[in-house]
């Protein structure tokens, strides 16, 4: 990666925190990181507290949630301090996210060069013609064949794998500078999946943005990351480079590691993970 | 020895649309047997048809020597059972666990439903405390455990597995799938599983089928797939795309 040091995105003792009738549920507890123009990946199972880690950072939280956290720091610019004027300027333009099913997330009822025209006029100047044009660009850019089809198409008349490209198309088109990518290809087929992932790992690494990845699959993060955080009950149990995940010290992740099924490797009954209470202390 | 499960030149189609063109399929008693391939390659049409729930056009489907017709009896639901990908989506959301095991059970006719019940839920390994709570009660693991243990109690000789472990959490899925084996192992049941994942077809088959847009595309052992020896194509893909992604830089 390039050499760069700067610091884009501060993350400090992060703390989302949900009423419930039966009390207070702590989604994240105490998160902290800092991300620079590089590819961090999140890891977790459910409820680990890698979506809210990602939301929260986004704006997303709902309204009914309690953000708390020493420093969340975009670039120098307090989010928890922002007016919601400041963070809607801010997203989509400067933090884009990818969501998992293109199919729930993109707009049915709206073509999709109409969707990426939107989001690409709602933070800049542009006129209608250059919008379309630069629309047209951005869908070849995510390797759509025939961009001016696609532009005209609805969601529902479009695979799970060209919903995707779309949406990432439509995240890019702003010039954002960190994107989070919450399981962003976990809804498409094994081969799309490489294909997208293939697209993004050039985006990222020409534009020299910012991405944060939250995944349930360790393997693939760590073969598309730099580095990787592991998060278990709202917690991060374990950072480290993603090129040293066979040196994996905690037992959380080694366990996570190990009790997947690999082809050649002939384990009968496969390890199981033993839960330990202390690692959600 | 008579297949299993035998399927010959089998067609689906869905109003004007073949799911299925022609497939043909033969597993023998006590194996595992798996079907892979991406969403739309018809794999879990197949097994839909088999347990009655696809519109079959034209073929034939014979379980344990007998060839099934149009509609399906009872004798074959006590024979074949089917375990679905969504335990979220699969289990009444207003019944217990014991109401939802005891339906087969009154369907057939069993007498000794207690015992059966508790034998069932000891077998997937929830014990009795889990046996009067309702589904939302439970997580996406326990549930799948109460499907498998719904297709269990009538002591099927035959699984049909569509996807049981694609919803779950990496550790859980692990548990289910040493379940699922045990279960084969101490009943001999013959499996029929459904994935897109090429390893856990490999670590839970001895062979399998690749499917492609309704076609049958190779068929392997396990053993090809570990050692490569794969001639199409697609399979090749297939396998690349399970290793995981690869930097171009």
């Amino acid at each position: 990666m390039s050499g760069e040091t700067k610091t884009l995105l501060d993350v400090e003792d992060l703390r989302v925190t949900f009423p419930t009738r039966t009390g207070l549920i702590e989604a994240v507890r105490g998160v902290s990181f800092s991300l620079g123009r590089e590819r961090l990946g999140i890891v977790g199972e459910s409820g680990s507290g890698k979506s809210q880690t990602g939301r929260a950072i986004m704006g997303l939280t709902p309204p009914q949630a309690r953000i708390s956290a020493n420093k969340l720091a975009f670039d120098g610019i307090d989010l928890l301090a922002a007016s919601p004027r400041e963070r809607r300027a801010l997203r989509g333009k400067r933090i884009a996210m990818i969501l998992q099913d293109p199919k729930y997330s993109l707009d049915p009822v709206m073509s999709i060069g109409r969707q990426i025209v939107e989001t690409l006029r709602t933070h800049e100047k542009v006129g209608k013609a250059e919008a379309r044009d630069r629309a047209l660009a951005m869908l070849e850019a995510v390797q759509i064949r025939d961009p001016s089809r696609v532009f005209d198409l609805h969601p529902h008349e479009v695979s799970g794998g060209m919903g995707q490209r779309a949406m990432i198309a439509m995240m890019l088109i702003a010039g954002p500078e960190m994107m989070i990518a919450d399981e962003p290809t976990s809804a498409l087929d094994v081969t799309v999946q490489l294909d997208v992932l293939g697209i993004l790992d050039r985006l990222v690494s020409e534009r020299g943005m910012g991405l944060i990845f939250i995944s349930h699959d360790l393997r693939l993060v760590s073969s598309f990351c730099d580095r990787v955080i592991v998060m278990y009950a709202g917690k991060v149990v374990e950072q480290l480079k993603a090129s040293e995940l066979g040196r994996a010290q905690h037992p959380y992740t080694r366990g996570l590691l190990n009790c997947m099924p690999k082809i050649g490797a002939d384990r009968h009954p496969l390890p199981v993970l033993d839960r330990k209470p202390e690692w959600a202390a | 020895m008579t297949s299993a499960i035998a399927v010959d030149r089998l067609e689906v189609i869905f109003d004007r649309f073949r799911a299925l063109k022609g497939v043909s399929l033969d597993v023998q008693p006590g194996e595992s047997f798996g079907l892979v391939g991406e969403s739309g390659s018809g794999k879990s049409t197949l097994l839909r048809a088999i347990a009655g729930l696809a519109p079959v056009a034209s073929g034939s489907i014979a379980v344990n020597g007998k060839t099934l017709g149009a509609r399906r009896d009872k004798a074959f639901y006590r024979e074949v059972q089917m375990v679905f990908q969504d335990p979220y989506g699969s289990l009444h959301p207003r019944q217990t666990v014991d109401r939802l095991l005891q339906e087969p059970l009154a369907i057939h006719g069993f007498a000794d439903g207690e015992k059966r019940i508790q034998r069932a839920l000891d077998e997937v390994g929830l014990g009795n405390g889990f046996r009067f709570r309702y589904s939302h009660q439970l997580s996406g693991g326990q549930r799948q455990r109460v499907a498998i243990a719904r297709a269990l109690i009538l002591e099927p000789s035959i699984l049909l597995l569509d996807e049981p472990t694609s919803a779950l959490d990496a550790s859980v899925q692990a548990e289910v799938l040493n379940l699922l084996e045990e279960i084969r192992k101490r009943r001999k049941l013959t499996f029929l599983m459904v994935s897109h994942d090429l390893a856990i077809i490999t670590h839970m088959c001895e062979r399998l089928m690749v499917m492609q847009s309704g076609e049958a595309v190779e068929n392997l052992a396990a053993n090809d797939l570990v050692e490569r020896r794969v001639t199409k194509d697609y399979t090749r893909n297939l396998l690349r795309a399970s290793d995981g992604f690869v930097r171009s830089d």
